[in-house]
C-alpha cells in the first residue's frame, strides 16, 4: 500500500504543472453561460488542445496523451491548483466521450472526437423530461422510423438541457419502440442543435445565467450514422455515462482540494473562531475525497468496477462542494452576497445535490445495492 | 500508487476477524464488565500469540489499523490502545520487549487521556509526563460510560526507561483508536442492516422504507470517507493526519451508533441487548486519546500555519 507516483508519474506532473502556470489566464474568465465567456472558454479549450492538455488520457490521433488514470487525476490536481477555467467542453468530454469510444463506430470516432477534443464543437447534455428527471426510464420524447429518408425522426420535449443555451451539437434518449417496456425500446441520437425542428428555449438559473435550457423537437430528422450504439439499446448504452458521471470521471478531487485551499487562504486573512470548525471540516472532506479517489483508482487499474459506490462518491462530492462555499460565504460576513467567485462557486455548487440522479436517488441506490435494503414496494414510490 | 491494502493485509484482517469471531468477544466484554478479567486476558494472550501486540515495533501503522478496527468491530476489552499502540512505541528495552511479547500494560498520558484504562488488570501501570514514562501506582477507579472500561487515577513515581518518542506514541495511540472506531461503526452498521430487513412495521420491512434508507446510506458513506483517511494517516503518520483520521472516525462512528439505535427503537436501548456495547464503547472513544475539538484544533493550526 502507498501514495507514492512513479518516476513517469512524477514527470508528467512538472510538465503540467509548468504548462499551466506558463498558460492559465491571470484573470478568471467571464461565466461559460454568457455569450463571451462561453467564446473566451473555447479559445481556452483550444489552446489546451493544440499542447494536448485538453484530453489528456485519449488516444494520441484525438489530440489526447495516452495518460493513464493516475496521471489523468494528478493532471485534475494540478489543472484546478493553478486555477484553470472550468471546462465548457465538459459535457462532451466527460459524458459522451466515454460512450462514443465505447459504442461509436470509427467513423462517429472519427467525426465527432477531434472538434470536441479542441472545443470547436461543444455538446449539450439533454437528458431529462419535463416528466422524468432521475427516472430515465419514464422518457417520453419519441423516435419514429423513417426507412426512406434512413433514419429517424425525433419528437418531444428535453429539460434542464447543460449548455444547450449556446452548445452546438446535443445527445439523448428518444423512445424508438413505444411497446417495449420501460428501459428497452430507447435509442441514443447526437444531434445538431440548430437542425431544422429545433428550438432551444435558455432558462435563467438561479444566478441569472443560462445554463441550461429547454429544447423542443418537432420532426427532427437524425440520418442512422447519428445513432451511437444499436437501436433500442439506448439505456444500457447511457447508463455507462451515468456511472462516469456521477463516480470517478466528472468530478476530480482537484476541484475540491483547490477550494479547500482557497478556503484555509481566506480563513487566514479574516480569521473567526466561530466558523474554524467548519473550515476544518471542509477540508478533511476534501483530503478524505482525494484518498478515497486514489483508492478508487487503484480499483479501476486492478481491474474492478465502481458499480453502485459511484452513488457514494457523488453523495460525498456534491455535499462537499456546498459545504466548502457556504462555509466560505460564513467567513466572508455581510461581503457573501457581494457577486464573487466564492457566490458564484457556491450558486453552482447547490446544483450537484439535483443533477446527475439527485442525491436520494443516490442514496437510495447505496442502500438498495450496497447495503442490500429491500426495494420500495411498487406504489410506495407515487 | 496502490491505495489499497496489499492481500497479505487483507489476509491478515481476515484471519484476525476469524478468530475473534469464533472467541465470542460479546461474553468476552459483558465478563471483563463484572470484572472477571480471565476471558479477556485469555483473548489477549491469544491476540499476542497472533502478532497484534508487536505490530507497533515489528510492521507498519496500516497493520496496527488493520488490527484495531478488527478489535473494536469484535468490541475487544482491555488497554489494548494503551499498551500496543502508545506504550509500545514509547517505551525501549525490555520493558518495550515485554508489552511486544503479551504483558498488558496501561497508561495515563495526561491532559488528552487523564486516567489508565483498566490499571486493576495491567501488570504494569506508567503515567506519562513532559519528562516522559514514569512508573505509577493506581489510585481510585472511575466508571466509564462503556462498563468494560474502567479508568484509574495514577500516581506517578519514578522516571523510568523511555525512547522519548512520546509525540509517535500519541499519534499511534489516536490513530488506533481511530481505527476501532471505525471497526464499532462498521459492526454498528452491519448489525442496523440485519436488523432492517428483518424487523417489520406496517406490513413490510422497515429497512424498506425511504427514511431509513436514507440514515443508514448515510452511515455507509460517513464510513467509506472515513476508511481512506485512516489508511493514509497510516502511511505517513503526521499529526494532522492522524487528527483528521480521529475526526473522521469519531463523526462516522458516532453517526453509526445514534442511527443504529434509533433504528432499533427501544429495544436498542437496552443494556441486555448487545448493541449497547458498541453505543456505549463508541461514545467513549469520541473523547479518548483528544476530543474531536482538541483535534480539530491541532488541525486548523496545522493548516492556516502553513498558509501564513
Amino acid at each position: 500500500m502507498d501514495l507514492e507516483l512513479s518516476e513517469s508519474e512524477l514527470a508528467f506532473q512538472a510538465e503540467a504543472r509548468s504548462w499551466l502556470a506558463a498558460n492559465v489566464p491571470a484573470q478568471p474568465l467571464p461565466s461559460l453561460d454568457t455569450p463571451e465567456g462561453f467564446a473566451l472558454h473555447q479559445e481556452w479549450e483550444a489552446r489546451l488542445a493544440a499542447d494536448r492538455w485538453s484530453v489528456v488520457s485519449w488516444p494520441r490521433e484525438y489530440h489526447g496523451r495516452e495518460a493513464s488514470l493516475v496521471e489523468w487525476v494528478v493532471f485534475e490536481e494540478e489543472y484546478y491548483r493553478a486555477g484553470a477555467p472550468g471546462r465548457v467542453s465538459q459535457n462532451g468530454i466527460f459524458l459522451l466521450a466515454p460512450i462514443i469510444f465505447e459504442h461509436g463506430t470509427q467513423e462517429q470516432q472519427d467525426r465527432f472526437l477531434p472538434t470536441m477534443a479542441t472545443g470547436e464543437r461543444i455538446w449539450a447534455q439533454c437528458w431529462s423530461e419535463p416528466e422524468a428527471g432521475s427516472d430515465l426510464a419514464s422518457l417520453k420524447s419519441t423516435a419514429r422510423r423513417d426507412d426512406a429518408r434512413g433514419g429517424w425522426v425525433l419528437d418531444g420535449q428535453k429539460i434542464w438541457c447543460s449548455r444547450a443555451a449556446l452548445a452546438h451539437w446535443g445527445f439523448g434518449l428518444f423512445r424508438s419502440d413505444p411497446e417495449a417496456q420501460k428501459h428497452a425500446g430507447l435509442t441514443y441520437f447526437l444531434f445538431p442543435l440548430d437542425a431544422e425542428g429545433v428550438t432551444v428555449r435558455p432558462i435563467a438559473q438561479l444566478d441569472g445565467e443560462a445554463g441550461f435550457a429547454e429544447v423542443f423537437f418537432d420532426d427532427v430528422f437524425v440520418p442512422d450514422a447519428d445513432v451511437l450504439g444499436a437501436p433500442g439499446d439506448g439505456w444500457r448504452v447511457a447508463m455507462s455515462t451515468a456511472g462516469n458521471e456521477r463516480g470517478l470521471s466528472l468530478r476530480s478531487p482537484g476541484r475540491f482540494t483547490a477550494a479547500a485551499d482557497r478556503l484555509l487562504s481566506l480563513y487566514a486573512e479574516r480569521p473567526d473562531p466561530r466558523v474554524a470548525d467548519r473550515v476544518v471540516d471542509a477540508w478533511l472532506r476534501a483530503e478524505a475525497y482525494r484518498l478515497y479517489t486514489w483508492g478508487t483508482v487503484t480499483k479501476l487499474k486492478d481491474g474492478g468496477d465502481i458499480g453502485a459506490a459511484g452513488s457514494v462518491n457523488k453523495v460525498w462530492w456534491s455535499e462537499l462542494d456546498v459545504a466548502l462555499h457556504e462555509t466560505a460565504l460564513d467567513l466572508l460576513g455581510p461581503d457573501a452576497e457581494l457577486e464573487s467567485r466564492w457566490l458564484d462557486g457556491y450558486t453552482f455548487a447547490l446544483s450537484g445535490p439535483i443533477y446527475a440522479g439527485t442525491n436520494e436517488i443516490q442514496r437510495n441506490i447505496v442502500a438498495e445495492r450496497i447495503l442490500g435494503l429491500p426495494r420500495e414496494p411498487k406504489g410506495a414510490q407515487r | 500508487m496502490r491505495f489499497e491494502l496489499t492481500t497479505d493485509q487483507r489476509d491478515f484482517a481476515a484471519s484476525l476477524d476469524a478468530l475473534l469471531a469464533a472467541s465470542d468477544t460479546v461474553a468476552v466484554a459483558r465478563a471483563w464488565a463484572e470484572g472477571e478479567h480471565a476471558p479477556g486476558l485469555a483473548l489477549w494472550a491469544r491476540l499476542a500469540e497472533q502478532g497484534v501486540t508487536m505490530l507497533a515495533t515489528e510492521a507498519t501503522p496500516v497493520e496496527v489499523c488493520i488490527a484495531f478496527e478488527a478489535l473494536g468491530r469484535h468490541a475487544v476489552p482491555g488497554p489494548w490502545v494503551e499498551s500496543a499502540a502508545y506504550l509500545a512505541t514509547e517505551l525501549a528495552g525490555s520493558a518495550q520487549e515485554a508489552i511486544a511479547s503479551g504483558t498488558v500494560a496501561t497508561v495515563a498520558v495526561p491532559p488528552h487521556t487523564p486516567y489508565a484504562l483498566d490499571a486493576d488488570v495491567a501488570e504494569r501501570v506508567y503515567a506519562a509526563g513532559r519528562d516522559g514514562v514514569r512508573t505509577a501506582t493506581p489510585g481510585e477507579p472511575h466508571v466509564s460510560v462503556d462498563r468494560t472500561r474502567r479508568l484509574f487515577s495514577v500516581a506517578p513515581g519514578p522516571v523510568h526507561d523511555t525512547a522519548d518518542r512520546s509525540q509517535e506514541a500519541f499519534d499511534l495511540a489516536v490513530l488506533a483508536t481511530a481505527a476501532q472506531l471505525l471497526g464499532a461503526g462498521e459492526r454498528v452498521l452491519a448489525d442496523a442492516v440485519t436488523y432492517v430487513k428483518q424487523r417489520k412495521q406496517f406490513g413490510r420491512e422497515i429497512g424498506s422504507y425511504q427514511a431509513i434508507k436514507h440514515r443508514l446510506a448515510d452511515v455507509r458513506i460517513a464510513l467509506d470517507f472515513a476508511r481512506p483517511l485512516v489508511h493514509g494517516a497510516a502511511l505517513d503518520p503526521a499529526p494532522r493526519a492522524v487528527s483528521a483520521a480521529k475526526v473522521a472516525c469519531a463523526d462516522a462512528a458516532y453517526l453509526a451508533s445514534r442511527t443504529g439505535l434509533q433504528v432499533h427503537g427501544a429495544i436498542g436501548y437496552t443494556q441486555e441487548f448487545d448493541l449497547s456495547i458498541w453505543i456505549t464503547k463508541i461514545r467513549a472513544l469520541v473523547t479518548a486519546w483528544g476530543t474531536p475539538a482538541f483535534h480539530r484544533a491541532r488541525i486548523l493550526d496545522s493548516l492556516v500555519g502553513s498558509h501564513g
